[in-house]
């Protein structure tokens, strides 16, 4: 693997937003239907569960990105020697916090799966339906677990982002990369406010 | 600081050589006006006794310019990595500790060996190679304006600040770190350099090159020289990713 890491730390960053951010996106805003009721969410959700090809999707858009980014991720992250101590700059606190954010996000999400879309794949339940969500969420922990993971989830978004912009050399002047700081911070409240309120439609 | 208080508390990291376990030494100081922490180090040479009043050997550390061009006597000052020569006592928390950047290996004391920066310099070709069997002239003009953009890029003085303040040059990865790459942007924007630019950037585009980076941005942040360290990184990426399409789908014409 001599002379990979360049390649495979651009994939990694690209595989974050394009599939992984966008769907991620795409799952929020469904979600939310649940603030609409009971009957707006099972048809949303049926509707996404039924797509053509939808295993095949699952699989490239979904699964395998995600596993890749995961690992890699981790690799990533017990790599550096981190050092907020000393050097408490703001971007050296997000780096800090999007490590922290993606070691608890593999954590959320395997957990996450393996409770509604697994459960569905091995025959436990029909279907990830409004009912399936409410019972978990009926339990304040897990409430409170969910809520966690949503902020993790749009945090790690927002501010991989704004590293995806650098790393990709879009934005490169002191300027840029500030306004780049603004216009993230914005994603993450839009996406954190959608997430969070299709969470607690279901309480 | 009281009238009587007219010393200056120092802790400092010690260790005898490379392979041995390091440990902490206090010293007091005589306070004089104006004194940096090199001066200080100087008194400690003079009179080599630590706090609790015994003789020891003096502290070793590394200096050459004392005026922030030479990049020698970096070292971590309450906790942060700059050059000593610049940090002035009346500005310091005391007690002052004094560490090693042990990011680098430590020979003794407070003195590192810098040498793998100069290997990093190698790998990324980080020269410009005019020798040649017969004189080639002049080479292309170099327009001011760029000139003097490109001289605040020159003025980087391999002191090893900014890899001890990042979190990606450690000894779990083999990252070269923000000033060898920055280095890569000043000899690509110097005309005749950039004859060779297409080899500066598949060489940062290999293990520990640019990919290892995280945008900490503590190198910015720590650089005494100010150099828009993560600019050039940011700049360097979109040249990379260029780069990195033209090695992959472009003609066999390389150079620009």
């Amino acid at each position: 693997m001599e002379n990979r890491e360049f390649l495979l730390r651009r994939l990694h960053s690209l595989l974050g937003i394009i599939p992984i951010g966008v769907f991620l996106t795409q799952h929020l805003i469904v979600n939310h239907f649940a603030t609409q009721g009971e009957s707006a969410f099972n048809s949303a959700s049926h509707f996404m569960a039924n797509l053509p090809f939808v295993i095949f999707l699952e699989i490239f858009v979904i699964y395998l990105p995600l596993v890749y980014h995961a690992f890699y991720g981790l690799y990533i992250a017990f790599t550096s020697k981190h050092n907020v101590g000393h050097y408490s700059y703001l971007r050296n606190r997000l780096l800090v916090l999007q490590r922290y954010t993606g070691i608890f996000l593999v954590v959320f999400i395997a957990w996450h799966v393996f409770e509604t879309r697994f459960q569905v794949a091995v025959g436990n339940a029909a279907e990830a339906d409004f009912n399936m969500m409410a019972d978990i969420l009926a339990n304040p922990l897990m409430l409170a677990f969910y809520i966690a993971g949503v902020l993790s989830a749009t945090f790690h978004l927002a501010n991989g982002l704004w590293s995806f912009l650098v790393t990709w050399g879009i934005t490169q002047s002191e300027k840029s990369q500030r306004y780049a700081n603004y216009f993230t911070l914005l994603v993450f409240i839009v996406l954190s406010v959608i997430g969070i309120r299709a969470l607690f439609a279901f309480v | 600081m009281g009238e009587a208080a007219k010393t200056v508390l120092f802790e400092i990291e010690r260790r005898n050589s490379t392979n041995e376990e390091s440990y902490w030494e206090k010293f007091e100081v005589p306070y004089r006006a104006n004194m940096n922490v090199i001066s200080a180090l100087m008194e400690i040479r003079r009179n080599p006794v630590n706090m609790d009043g015994k003789k020891t050997t003096p502290v070793n550390w590394d200096m050459a310019c004392l005026e922030e061009v030479c990049g020698a006597c970096s070292m971590v000052i309450n906790g942060k990595a700059r050059q000593s020569c610049t940090a002035l006592i009346d500005q310091l928390e005391q007690p002052i500790r004094l560490q090693p950047m042990k990011t680098f290996p430590v020979v003794r004391d407070l003195v590192i060996d810098r040498s793998r920066m100069f290997e990093s310099l190698k790998k990324v070709k980080a020269w410009v190679p005019i020798d040649g069997t017969h004189d080639l002239g002049d080479g292309p003009r170099m327009p001011e304006r760029k000139r003097q953009w490109a001289y605040e890029l020159s003025k980087c003085i391999t002191c090893g600040v900014c890899l001890e303040a990042c979190p990606n040059v450690n000894d779990k990865s083999d990252f070269i770190g923000p000033a060898p790459l920055s280095q890569v942007r000043l000899f690509n924007a110097h005309p005749t350099g950039a004859m060779n630019r297409d080899e500066r950037l598949n060489a940062i585009m290999g293990d520990g090159g640019l990919g290892s980076c995280s945008n900490s941005q503590n190198c910015v942040e720590s650089c005494p020289k100010g150099i828009p360290l993560t600019t050039s990184i940011a700049a360097l990426n979109r040249e990379t990713t260029v780069q990195m399409f033209r090695n992959f789908f472009g003609s066999d014409r390389m150079v620009d």
